[in-house]
């Protein structure tokens, strides 16, 4: 199953680096990875998606933990959560198809961010689910180049 | 007033209570070395920085206290690698400072630059590189701090030779504070009662101690447990020591060549007490097949290791001694209701019947040494007191086996990593640490060659470390692997090729001693102890003898392979 953690982590050098290498050393998946800054300059938050059984998360989120970096680490998928991912998209399209594709933006609501002859260049922005339908439906285009931030969530605030 | 980098790198070392830094020096550590000699730390040169980092762990092994070793950048800080990792696999307190180009000249490929703690962040608890002087006695703070405490480890801070010129105003942190790092010592009070329910209840309890047990100082908690319900104990090797190896309820170690009752309780008991100690896989066997009838508590103070190779019934995250401790408290009322020991006997009793029938042994022989009886010997000789370190392979098994310890931090073992070359410079690190105990490096003919320089370091500091090789002329261990399972193909094992030790220890200004016949043994070892300094015995043992029992990798832990 998918897992989506945030952690909080001081804002020092490396600590990308030790992050990253706990995932590979111990042979963990990451599937997505977002890094940035929060209002505390000392301090950045990580976003990870990974993926693993039961036993597996819980080894991800303890060895996190144990990281002398780490201030905190969140399982956002055990709690209710707003997941956003943005992808911009660089797609064919010619006279015959752009409209199709504008009708796909519009229905999405996602933006044309740069236009050329024979390219649209589209910004999305969602969950999970949505960019996956999107990216179904664009394919048929000709998608040909593909920029994604991967998910940053947050703890929505009430749980109940 | 103040003070240089380097000055106050040595006063914050000296705060921490290092006694000794084992080190060696380079151009980019001259500063530091510029100053040692004004600040009355110990330092002990030694032939190579692995040298260094084993004698720091040993240090730390044998007393309990942070091992220290300073080396410079580059090929300096590279050759402590090994011996990082050595320590932070058995969770071993060290601090390792070293040098590090001037911060301008970092990341140009400088002379003698590597990225140290790129390097070793995977195999350090944690590591710092220290760009500001003003940090410096902060770090350091950190370092020790994070080595000592928690489940231990070693703790590298890389230091740029301009950071340890430039002049600050020193001020000694009082506190140590993280806000990412707070290790949980207490025990949670309703697992406790669990667990002590869980003793009342069964019937064929077993306890199964590791490294961990000896880091926490738990032993006496472990023995009163153990002794006053009633419990056989068995240890891995890194918690040998930590139940006296005379007691009747002591099994052995258990696991790939654990004792066949070890092994065998294991297999029977019907409640585990897993105590600072992690399910290795020279332990636990196949994973799927350990303990099936058993329920699992597992304490420890990583809450990593819980629950990662074996999934256990009741966790217990805490410090081993504080757990045991508060399970002496809560079960101390029971001895009057419940009768343990009336209880436990046909368990006992059993586990007893299986010790019977296939002890540790050996086919004794008149002709050749067999390297089993050296370790015995050595036992008899030393009445158990001594420091016993070892490299690894088939020469440190039979130490594990045969030497019966009965006090903690008296056995020095590569256990996680299986270091081939730790023994003789944490027999030195040791030596440091315990003046008043006999060492003795207990090493095979390959493994000791590995850091056979040392002889030197250990020469010039007059330290009795004695050094008794079960020389065999083989890597033996890997040779018992290539005879059992790879059909005697004896592919680069055979050590036909090696140095007269006895010869090489008087070129060192050691004394050697060989004993070639079984008839000698006794008379020659007593001798090599009695004899001031250090002191190399080759024993010429019996060439193709194997470790018994043996789990073949990967197989249940009832799979053994008998004498």
């Amino acid at each position: 199953m998918r897992h989506t953690l945030s952690v909080t982590v001081e804002n020092e050098p490396g600590v990308l680096s030790r992050v990253s290498g706990l995932f590979s050393g111990r042979g963990f998946n990451i599937e997505s990875l977002n890094v940035g800054p929060t209002l505390d300059p000392g301090v950045s938050v990580m976003t990870i998606t990974t993926e693993g059984d039961e036993q597996i998360i819980e080894q991800i989120v303890k060895q996190l933990r144990k990281l002398i970096t780490v201030i905190k680490v969140v399982d956002l998928t055990e709690l209710k959560s707003v997941l956003r991912e943005m992808v911009l998209l660089k797609i064919n399209a010619n006279d015959t198809n752009r409209a199709e594709i504008l009708r796909i933006v519009d229905i999405f609501r996602c933006k044309v961010v740069d236009v050329s002859i024979d390219e649209l260049t589209i910004e999305a922005a969602g969950n999970y689910d949505k960019i996956s339908a999107l990216l179904g439906l664009l394919t048929r285009f000709g998608i040909k180049e593909i920029a994604r931030s991967g998910l940053v969530a947050l703890k929505r605030s009430v749980q109940a | 007033m103040e003070l240089t980098g380097a000055q106050i790198l040595l006063e914050c070392l000296k705060r921490e209570g290092v006694e000794v830094i084992f080190g060696f020096p380079g151009g980019a550590v001259i500063d530091i070395y510029n100053e040692l000699p004004n600040t009355g730390l110990k330092h002990i040169l030694v032939r190579h920085e692995q040298g260094a980092i084993h004698a720091a762990d040993g240090f730390a092994r044998a007393s309990g206290k942070v091992g220290c070793c300073l080396v410079t950048s580059g090929p300096g800080a590279t050759n402590t690698v090994t011996g990082i990792a050595t320590a932070y696999m058995d969770s071993i307190p060290v601090v390792i400072l070293t040098g590090q180009v001037p911060t301008p000249l970092i990341g140009n490929d400088a002379f003698q630059e590597v990225d140290i703690v790129g390097i070793t962040r995977p195999c350090t608890k944690h590591n710092y590189l220290v760009k500001d002087v003003a940090q410096l006695a902060h770090v350091i703070r950190q370092a020790f701090y994070l080595a000592r405490s928690g489940r231990p480890g070693p703790v590298l801070v890389d230091l740029p030779k301009d950071v340890m010129q430039q002049k600050t105003k020193f001020i000694w942190p009082e506190d140590v504070k993280m806000r990412s790092y707070n290790p949980n010592y207490k025990p949670h009070a309703g697992q406790i009662k669990k667990v002590a329910q869980l003793i009342r209840d069964a019937e064929r309890p077993l306890i199964y101690a590791g490294g961990g047990v000896i880091t926490s100082k738990a032993h006496e908690a472990l023995t009163w447990l153990a002794k006053n319900l009633h419990i056989p104990v068995t240890a891995t090797l890194m918690g040998l020591g930590c139940f006296p190896g005379s007691d009747k309820l002591w099994l052995g170690m258990l696991g790939m060549h654990g004792t066949y009752a070890a092994n065998m309780a294991i297999n029977n008991a019907d409640l585990v007490l897993a105590i600072g100690a992690r399910f290795d896989d020279r332990v636990t066997g196949k994973v799927s097949t350990f303990a099936p009838k058993a329920t699992l508590v597992h304490i420890d103070i990583d809450p990593t290791s819980i629950q990662k190779n074996v999934s256990v019934h009741v966790p217990l995250v805490a410090d081993c001694r504080l757990a045991l401790e508060a399970l002496q408290e809560e079960l101390t009322p029971s001895l009057i209701e419940y009768d343990f020991e009336g209880g436990h006997m046909p368990w006992v009793t059993k586990v007893g019947i299986w010790a019977k029938e296939h002890p540790l042994s050996y086919q004794p022989s008149e002709t050749t040494i067999k390297p089993q009886s050296v370790v015995e010997k050595l036992h008899e000789l030393t009445r158990g007191e001594a420091v016993i370190c070892t490299e690894v392979g088939q020469h440190q098994m039979w130490a594990a086996q045969f030497y019966r310890f009965n006090e903690p931090n008296c056995f020095l073992s590569s256990g996680g990593l299986g270091t081939m070359g730790y023994g003789f410079p944490a027999a030195i690190g040791a030596q440091f640490a315990r003046p008043d105990k006999l060492v003795i490096d207990i090493a095979g003919d390959g493994s000791i060659q590995m850091n056979i320089q040392e002889l030197a370091t250990s020469v010039c500091n007059n330290l009795g470390v004695k050094i008794v090789i079960l020389n065999n002329g083989y890597l033996g261990m890997v040779r018992q692997w290539q005879e059992l399972f790879y059909n005697k193909n004896y592919c680069s094992t055979c050590m036909d090729a090696q140095p007269d030790f006895v010869k090489l220890a008087e070129a060192y200004g050691a004394t050697g001693f060989r004993i070639t016949e079984p008839a000698d043994l006794e008379r020659v070892l007593r001798q090599a102890l009695d004899t001031p300094g250090t002191v190399i015995v080759d024993v010429r043992v019996e060439r193709e003898e194997n470790v018994y029992p043996m789990v073949p990798a990967g197989a249940s832990l009832t799979d053994m392979l008998l004498v």
